[in-house]
């Protein structure tokens, strides 16, 4: 069903914890709520599900606005982040509670759960109780308790925080092929960028209470729309240098350090939004430098500070002045560099933020 | 096996006054009575100096069938203390408590905090305040009680005289619901938010979040309660300070029929023979209570 969040504001005493959310969700798609910690994400889950009140705005769901409406009257099924699994039930009961209250038959609700438990790997599980098993068992339960009623809408508040690498990958499958196979709208909350980037149709930054980009993951990897996003997206983010640019003769003066770099001809569009000394913040992803051992033009100055082999790539982390720069070269073996090292930006990849940190375009 | 804290012979070191304590002032009365229940000692007279020993004389007197539910007997008596603790512990006490926490529960605000510090207030006031204030709010002709039923245009009886079970039963569930209110308040807080937002999301009504998640989370706390208050309740004798146990023996609970055949009547064999008799209904409360809270199934019923 369709879900649309419109101007929501909710807050918390001094602390505004949504702050002006707009956001409208087509049917069946996915949206990955993304930001730091304390920036309002579970409250936006909570507005939605009808948890919280809202200060001002509204929520539509399926075309009928439900912002009056008590949870339960709203279709939705909502992971908490903290499981709330019930202590007193088996996990088949904890499980099957949502059909139960919707006056399912005991055999078709048995049925139901050893279906979805087999799929997220707990179907061995299923006469123990919460306190019986592991965090990330539990965290399934909780996944399997939202999921085994269809609702209009899945809200899930970091579900797969707690398991490891593998059962999340295979959780996080189960999760996107499910939501694609019965085409149910989703709000995820996450920290995991990787999760975000795998699940989602669209990606939501937030900091703070407010949104700071939306769009597709790679929409937001490639193009982040302030330098909030740019240093939050990407592992490791994006670079970001001061620096003032001299339109006219296509010159960048770094803050950092005494750099300068002539653009090559065919680059001058990248500049053409920048004022002419304005102050602004030059941004480029580690695979779009590369090292050389001569300087030229586009080149500025590094000192080596570290090679990382992860394993397929090579992560370098070079010194500019005070600031660490970050260098990713796509190779198995770990490079011999020197101590010196020529950075060259590639300026088709390049991006500028304004003063104000919006990117200049 | 978890290890205690401290060693065995420094445990019974802290323990033993205590064990001391209890020998002298719980132990020992206790086998005493059981004797003097099978004398026909009193408190004044011949048999005060030398009583005889009479066997189960007593215990047979107490329960001869023919005057067992007469007024004024053993049997009415036991009738009164049951009606007593159910109207006054179980509904009154325990229900009104539960109603009171969940009605309050995650609130804040003036309202609350009235209504808390007012039943605490009440709960901890002397038996003798307590008593004139329910004088002062009963009399027939000055009373606040039938000052407000006259305003309202309603009748004024004279409660004590006319409904005095009812009277006392509404006195005990005023007295002491502070307790089970207190007590259900922080088990309910102690129950996280997000269980009952599962079921608001889910979809449950009122009374399929009462009935699947507070109850059977409440239970042990509910038995705890209701066993503490039974005790309590069953061995009260405050409502002695408003009835006296009258009129005409109406509101005589145990605790003032042994009062009465001890000290008033001054038959002591008799009165201990009563008293050992509601040690052993007390007893068997008891191990009802540490039964129920030692085998604490978390068992849902299933459908
Ligand atoms: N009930 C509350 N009372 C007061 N402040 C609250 C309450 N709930 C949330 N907040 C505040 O609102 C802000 C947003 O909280 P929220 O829980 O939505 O963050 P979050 O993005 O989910 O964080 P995390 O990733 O750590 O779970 C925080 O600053 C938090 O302290
Ligand atoms: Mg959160």
């Amino acid at each position: 069903m369709t879900l649309i969040l419109e101007n929501v504001h909710k807050a918390f005493g001094a602390v505004k914890a949504v702050n002006g959310f707009n956001l409208s969700v087509a049917d069946g798609e996915f949206i990955a709520l993304l930001g730091p910690s304390g920036c309002g994400k579970t409250t936006t889950l909570r507005i939605i599900a009808g948890l919280e009140t809202l200060d001002e705005g509204r929520v539509v769901i399926a075309g009928k606005d439900v912002t009056e409406l008590p949870p339960r009257d709203r279709d939705i099924a909502m992971v908490f982040q903290d499981y709330a699994l019930y202590p007193h039930m088996s996990i088949t009961d904890n499980i099957g509670y949502p059909l139960k209250v919707r006056g399912v038959s005991k055999a078709d609700r048995d049925s139901r759960v050893a279906a979805v438990a087999g799929n997220l790997q707990i179907g061995n599980l299923l006469e123990r109780r919460p306190s019986q098993l592991s965090g990330g068992q539990q965290q399934r339960v909780a996944v399997a308790r939202a999921v085994v009623h269809h609702a209009q809408v899945f809200l899930f508040d970091e579900p797969l925080s707690n398991l490891d690498a593998k059962l999340r990958l295979e959780a996080r499958a189960f999760l996107k092929h499910l939501q694609r196979e019965v085409g149910i709208t989703s709000i995820y909350v996450t920290h995991d960028q990787a999760e975000a980037m795998a699940l989602a149709d669209r990606i939501v930054v937030m900091q703070s209470g407010e949104i700071m980009q939306v769009g597709s993951p790679l929409e937001i990897y490639r193009r982040p729309a302030n330098t909030f996003v740019a240093s939050f997206i990407g592992n490791p983010p994006m670079n970001l240098l001061q620096c003032t640019v001299d339109t006219g003769q296509s010159i960048i003066q770094f803050a950092e350090e005494l750099a300068i770099i002539r653009l090559p001809e065919n680059s001058h569009n990248t500049i053409m939004n920048v004022k002419p000394h304005e102050q602004v913040t030059l941004g480029i992803r580690p695979e779009y430098i590369s090292i050389r051992a001569e300087p030229s033009a586009t080149t500025i100055p590094g000192k080596l500070y570290v090679i990382q082999n992860l394993g397929g790539e090579i992560l370098v982390i070079a010194r500019f002045g005070e600031q660490l720069l970050s260098i990713r070269m796509f190779q198995e073996e770990t490079p011999e560099l020197p101590e010196q090292v020529w950075l060259d930006l590639d300026f088709d990849h390049v991006f500028f933020y304004g003063a104000n940190g919006q990117l200049l375009q | 096996m978890q290890r205690s804290i401290l060693s065995r012979r420094i445990s019974v070191l802290f323990a033993s006054p205590a064990f001391i304590f209890i020998a002298l002032f719980l132990i020992y009365p206790f086998v005493s009575i059981i004797f003097i229940s099978m004398t026909n000692r009193t408190l004044v007279g011949a048999t005060a100096q030398n009583p005889d020993f009479v066997g189960l004389d007593n215990y047979i007197r107490l329960f001869e069938p023919s005057r067992w539910m007469n007024r004024g007997e053993m049997g009415f008596s036991l009738y009164i203390t049951v009606q007593f603790v159910i109207g006054s512990a179980l509904i009154g006490q325990a229900g009104l408590g539960l109603l009171i926490a969940t009605l309050f529960q995650r609130r804040k605000g003036f309202i609350r905090e009235l209504v808390f510090s007012l039943a605490v207030a009440v709960w901890i006031a002397p038996d003798v305040v307590v008593a004139f204030a329910w004088f002062a709010f009963l009399d027939p002709f000055d009373g606040t009680l039938n000052a407000i039923l006259g305003a309202l245009g309603l009748g004024q009886p004279d409660w004590l005289l006319k409904y005095p079970l009812l009277s006392i039963i509404f006195f005990n569930t005023w007295r002491g619901t502070a307790f089970s209110m207190l007590l259900f308040s922080s088990a309910l807080s102690s129950i996280p938010p997000s269980y009952m937002e599962t079921a608001d999301v889910v979809g449950a009504s009122t009374l399929q979040k009462l009935r699947d998640i507070l109850l059977p989370l409440l239970r042990p706390y509910i038995a705890t309660d209701l066993i503490l208050i039974t005790l309590w309740t069953f061995n009260t004798f405050t409502p002695f300070l408003l009835t006296g146990g009258g009129p005409a023996y109406r509101t005589e609970l145990l605790s003032i029929y042994t009062y009465r055949t001890g000290l008033q009547f001054f038959e002591i064999g008799k009165g201990s023979a009563i008293a050992v008799i509601v040690m052993l209904i007390n007893l068997v409360l008891a191990s009802v209570y540490l039964i129920s809270l030692r085998s604490r199934p978390l068992e849902q019923p299933s459908d």
